[in-house]
Parts: C-alpha cells; sequence; structure tokens
C-alpha cells in the first residue's frame, strides 16, 4: 500500500511537469499585453520597455519557462504584478475560503445525491422516481450562473433572508454552497440510481431476500455497498471539478476563493498569479484521484493497489 | 408420499407495454417430502418464475401455494421472513450469486446470522466451517473472495449457503446449467448426496433433460407458462405422450452409433409471444397433431394413467 502510494506520487511528477508546460504556454499565448495591463493604456513605448525588462518578460519563451520553474522548485511561487504580494500568500489566504465551499458542496451533493438515487432506485417508475430523475436532468443542464442569480433574486432578494455576498461566514456560504452542489447532485443522483438499479437485477440479492433479509437490510447492506464504487468514483470527479473549477459560482457570490482570484489575474494578465494558481489546482486534483484510488481498494476486494 | 408443497393455479402475469405477459398461466402441482421434481422447458417457458414466485421472491398475480398445508402466500412480510429458513434457492448463475464484497465465510455465516440470534459467533463459525467441509469447499477458502474462486467452487458455496440454514425445499434454479460436464457430474452428486443426509427436497429447474432425467423423481414440461406433461421420469423417457414431450425427447443427443438413424421430430417456427396469447392450446400452433379444436379451446390438464397427466385433447 506504502509503496504504491509512494509510487504515485512519484508519477505526479511528470504530470505536473506537462501541466506547468501547458499551463505556461497557454497564458504565454492570451491576446493582451500584461505590460500594458500594468501600465495602463496611456504608457509610452519607453515605460513599457521598462516593465518587461523588470519581469523579465523581454526574455525568451524557454527563458522565462525556466526561470518561473526554478523559482518554483525553491518555494517561490512568484510574485503578483498587480499586488506585488506573493503568490503564495494569496493561494494561503484563498484556498481555504474554496475548500471551505468545495466540502460543503460535496457534502450536499453526496448525501442528497446518493439519497435520491437509492430512494428512486427502490422506487422505481414511480412518480417520486421521475419527478426526481427529470429535476436531476435540470439540474445537470442549467447554468451555475444562471441557478445562483435565481436563487439570489429569491432568496435575497424577494425573501430577503440572506446576504447576497460579502462575508466568508457559514451564512454567506449557504447561497453559492448549494449553487454548486447542484449540478454534482444531480449527476450522482442518476449514477447512483442506475448503478442501484444494476446490483439490485443481481442473483445476490435476490439470495440475500431469500435468506430473510428485511428489505431495508438488502438495500443498505448489500445493494448500497455493491453501488459504492460508482458513488465514489463520481463524487471524486465532480470534488475535483469543485476545488478549481468553483470560478463562476464564486464571481456571481463574490466568494473570495480560488476562481474569483483566477479571474481577476486572467483579466490582469497578471501570469505568475494565473500560472501558480492553476498549477495549485492541478495538482490538487491530481492528489484527490490518488485518494479516490486508494478509497477504491478499501471498499473493493477486487483492486489490490500495487 | 405426503406432499410438501401444493401449487394450485398459480399465475404470474407480467404487464408490458405491449400487453399481459403470461409468464405462468395456471399451474398446478405437488411435490412430495424428499422428492425431485424435474422442471423443463426452453428458455422464457417460465420455469425460473414459477421457481422465484413459490418462494414469494417475486410477487405472485393469483393462485395458492400451500406448504405443509398453509397457503403461503397470504402470509405477512413478517411470517415470510421466518418462514424463509425452510425454503431455499440455488441459482443458476455461480458467478452472480454471491456478493462480490463479502468473503466465502462471510457469505456462507450471513444467512445463520440473521436468523440464528441464538447461536454465539464462535458456534456460527464452526458451523460454516462445517458445512464448508460437507459441500466440499476446503477451509482455507474461508477467507477468500468470490472471484478468486472458479466456477465449481463458487457454486458450491452457493449451495452451501443455501443449506445453512438447514432447509426443507429447496428450488435448484439451473444449478448446474453454467458449469462444465465434469463439474456438472460432482454438483450433481453433491446435491443428491446432501438430499439424502438432509432430508431436503427440490424442484429442480433445467432445460437438459439427461440432467433431470438423471436427478427426478417427476418432471413436469413447461411451454409458454403453461404445464404440458406431468409424470415420473421412467415414464416420460419411455412413453412420452404429448407431442411437445415427445420432439423434446427426440432432440436429445445421444452418444452412441446406431445403424438407422432416430426419427427427429421437427417443430415449425418459434416459439410464440407469451404476451396476450391466443386462445386454445399453447402448443397449437407448431403440433404436427392440431386440429380445429385445439386453436380453439384450451385443454385441460387429465390424467390418462395413474400418475401421469397430460395437457391436451387427443393424448391417449
Amino acid at each position: 500500500m506504502l509503496k504504491y502510494i509512494l509510487k504515485r506520487l512519484l508519477a505526479l511528477i511528470p504530470v505536473l511537469l506537462a501541466v506547468s508546460v501547458l499551463v505556461f504556454l497557454m497564458v504565454h499565448m492570451m491576446p493582451g499585453d500584461p505590460a500594458i495591463a500594468l501600465a495602463g493604456g496611456e504608457a509610452t513605448e519607453e515605460e513599457l520597455e521598462n516593465i518587461r525588462a523588470s519581469y523579465g518578460l523581454d526574455k525568451s519563451l524557454p527563458e522565462q519557462y525556466f526561470t518561473y520553474m526554478n523559482k518554483i522548485l525553491h518555494g517561490d511561487l512568484g510574485t503578483s504584478y498587480r499586488t506585488q504580494r506573493p503568490v503564495a500568500q494569496e493561494l494561503l489566504i484563498r484556498y481555504p475560503n474554496t475548500m471551505k465551499l468545495a466540502c460543503s458542496a460535496i457534502v450536499i451533493a453526496v448525501v442528497g445525491g446518493a439519497g435520491i438515487g437509492i430512494l428512486s432506485a427502490t422506487k422505481r417508475y414511480t412518480i417520486f422516481d421521475n419527478a426526481s430523475m427529470l429535476t436531476a436532468l435540470v439540474g445537470i443542464s442549467i447554468p451555475e450562473f444562471y441557478l445562483g442569480l435565481m436563487l439570489m433574486l429569491i432568496f435575497c432578494v424577494r425573501l430577503d433572508l440572506l446576504p447576497i455576498s460579502g462575508g466568508t461566514g457559514p451564512i454567506n456560504m449557504i447561497l453559492p454552497a448549494i449553487t454548486l452542489s447542484f449540478k454534482p447532485l444531480a449527476q450522482i443522483a442518476r449514477m447512483t440510481r442506475s448503478s442501484m438499479l444494476e446490483v439490485m437485477g443481481q442473483d445476490y440479492i435476490l439470495a440475500a431476500r431469500a435468506q430473510g433479509f428485511s428489505r431495508a437490510k438488502v438495500i443498505f447492506g448489500h445493494a448500497l455497498r455493491n453501488s459504492m464504487n460508482t458513488i465514489v468514483t463520481i463524487s471524486g470527479i465532480q470534488f475535483g471539478a469543485l476545488m478549481g473549477g468553483a470560478t463562476i459560482a464564486e464571481k456571481v457570490f463574490g466568494w473570495p476563493g480560488l476562481g474569483d482570484l483566477l479571474i481577476t489575474a486572467i483579466r490582469g494578465r497578471d501570469f505568475p498569479v494565473v500560472q501558480s494558481t492553476i498549477l495549485a489546482i492541478a495538482t490538487c486534483y491530481v492528489l484527490i484521484n490518488l485518494g479516490i484510488d486508494i478509497l477504491y481498494a478499501l471498499i473493493n476486494p477486487k483492486i489490490r493497489l500495487g | 408420499m405426503a406432499s410438501l408443497i401444493e401449487i394450485k393455479n398459480l399465475k404470474k402475469y407480467y404487464q408490458v407495454p405491449a400487453g399481459t405477459l403470461h409468464a405462468v398461466d395456471d399451474v398446478s402441482f405437488s411435490i412430495g417430502e424428499r422428492e425431485t421434481v424435474g422442471l423443463v422447458g426452453e428458455s422464457g417457458c417460465g420455469k425460473s418464475t414459477i421457481g422465484r414466485t413459490i418462494l414469494r421472491l417475486v410477487p405472485h398475480t393469483s393462485g395458492q401455494v400451500f406448504y405443509q398445508g398453509e397457503d403461503i402466500l397470504t402470509y405477512s412480510p413478517r411470517q415470510m421472513i421466518k418462514l424463509r429458513r425452510e425454503l431455499q434457492i440455488i441459482f443458476q448463475d455461480p458467478y452472480s450469486c454471491l456478493d462480490p464484497r463479502k468473503t466465502i465465510g462471510q457469505i456462507i455465516a450471513e444467512p445463520l446470522v440473521i436468523n440464528r440470534k441464538d447461536l454465539s459467533r464462535r458456534q456460527i463459525n464452526e458451523l460454516v466451517l462445517d458445512l464448508m467441509e460437507r459441500g466440499g469447499v476446503s477451509a482455507r477458502l474461508y477467507n477468500s473472495y468470490p472471484h478468486e474462486l472458479d466456477g465449481g467452487r463458487r457454486q458450491r458455496v452457493g449451495i452451501i449457503r443455501a443449506l445453512s440454514l438447514n432447509p426443507k425445499f429447496i428450488v435448484c434454479d439451473e444449478p448446474v446449467s453454467s458449469l462444465d460436464v465434469s463439474i456438472q457430474a460432482q454438483i450433481l452428486n453433491l446435491l443428491q448426496t446432501l438430499q439424502e443426509s438432509m432430508g431436503l427436497t427440490y424442484l429442480f429447474i433445467s432445460h437438459d433433460l439427461s440432467v433431470v432425467r438423471h436427478v427426478s423423481n417427476r418432471v413436469m414440461v413447461m411451454y409458454l407458462g403453461q404445464v404440458m406433461e406431468l409424470c415420473e421420469a421412467k415414464e416420460l423417457f419411455k412413453n412420452p405422450l404429448h407431442p411437445y414431450t415427445q420432439a423434446l425427447l427426440s432432440a436429445v443427443p445421444i452418444a452412441e452409433y446406431r445403424e438407422t438413424p432416430r426419427k427427429r421430430i421437427l417443430l415449425k417456427g418459434d416459439v410464440p409471444s407469451p404476451i396476450n396469447p391466443k386462445p386454445g392450446c399453447r402448443f397449437a400452433d407448431r403440433c404436427n397433431y392440431a386440429q380445429e379444436l385445439c386453436h380453439v379451446q384450451s385443454p385441460e390438464m387429465r390424467t390418462v394413467s395413474p400418475g401421469h397427466q397430460v395437457c391436451c385433447h387427443f393424448c391417449e
């Protein structure tokens, strides 16, 4: 097990290297000049040259890349062009916020999604099943920003129950967490349902009933246990996406997380922030995947890590 | 022979978009204590559905199932759970009948854990090991998972699990169909040995006539949800009366050389759909002897000689 984890961690290195190259190239291919973004539209050519020189932007791309990587390997994630603060410091402030939001959203999504999925599967083709699967379809299709704005309209403006934005307290988190949880919840519900139905068609479920297990015990002790793989997989993928992909919801609700940081940085052509943030998100994503693989082995005896 | 189970006018219909699917249509028979009744028929003729309906694993449409004189189809879920230990089932597919997340030991212990609250953990363990030995599964597989075993061993585990509660009646739902021939013989012998030592009663479902002939006291031939013929196994193979049975038997491959090849009775066409069946005899469309009456009126089950029942207007 330990050997396996170590091996997987080592395999992270090439993945992250590739990500760093990709991100670096993409950032530098973005239209727009960071020097202009920093100095404003009315700067003279000479001023721009100075800015470029001071940030090393006048050097060749490979040279810039190696300087950047060299710094990262020494634990320096760069300095923001805009705020002049170290990116690491910025990330440390923003990361917990995103984490908080992603964690609450995934908890809502897993509990709600698995619950609805199990109920749907056991009450197949009933009104509940049809209604919840239709809602799930809507949930998967509805864009986050629209859902977020609608929730805001209802709960903040019409009912005046919750604050619109600002602050990172639990009350401020309710709406963004619900908004973010909706899509993963819908997906988890659908996958749980289909996986449960598949398992419940197996003979060992019939066997369990023949042995005298009650319906509830068959569903939770046998069917759910065997559907766990699917639920864990889909939840993991959704969690990974949430960790990096909360951009739109964060923007809509003014939640000071990674997504919000990233958007602002991209607008300002703040290369070091963009690069390091994406690298951090990628690392996180890969680590979550590793976590899921380990969880797999724990719940499924057919998988032996090695 | 006193009958342990008596099935009366059992029906199981499924509502499907195209109409009503008659999976089991008005089936009556009884199984004596320590008897093995073989149930043969083509795929989809309702064999498995009968087995599952008797055990109430699928809800019935109408009819009665008497077990030791009581109609168990009227039992409450609670009464049924109590009764489950006496009625068990062995499945066809040894790959899907065992929970892949549980070890062999856990699988066999499970029925004991929920039904025998009087036993301690250790007693259950001893019982499991004892059962494994009787069922021919090595004790070293106690902590193995189903996927680590081959088909034959898995089927043994399925049988042991069914036996762990000391049942009286077992539905063997094609227990050897998915095993290769040498393993089939082992499993059949195991089932017979266990029947003798534990006094079991079997409903043995199969589509393999030679297997049924080998294990059954009586044989029931089904076609499209109805029983066509029911009699002693020897009698059936010696003197089949129903045209469908005759055609089935003529199709059994026999490994011997003959100067003159056996006469094969060939049936025309396919099995008709069990959805909204036409009136008249189910077999009429494919029967070589069918007459006008057969297409109009459904034949009743008739006793033509002691212990020999046929569902045909004309068989004598």
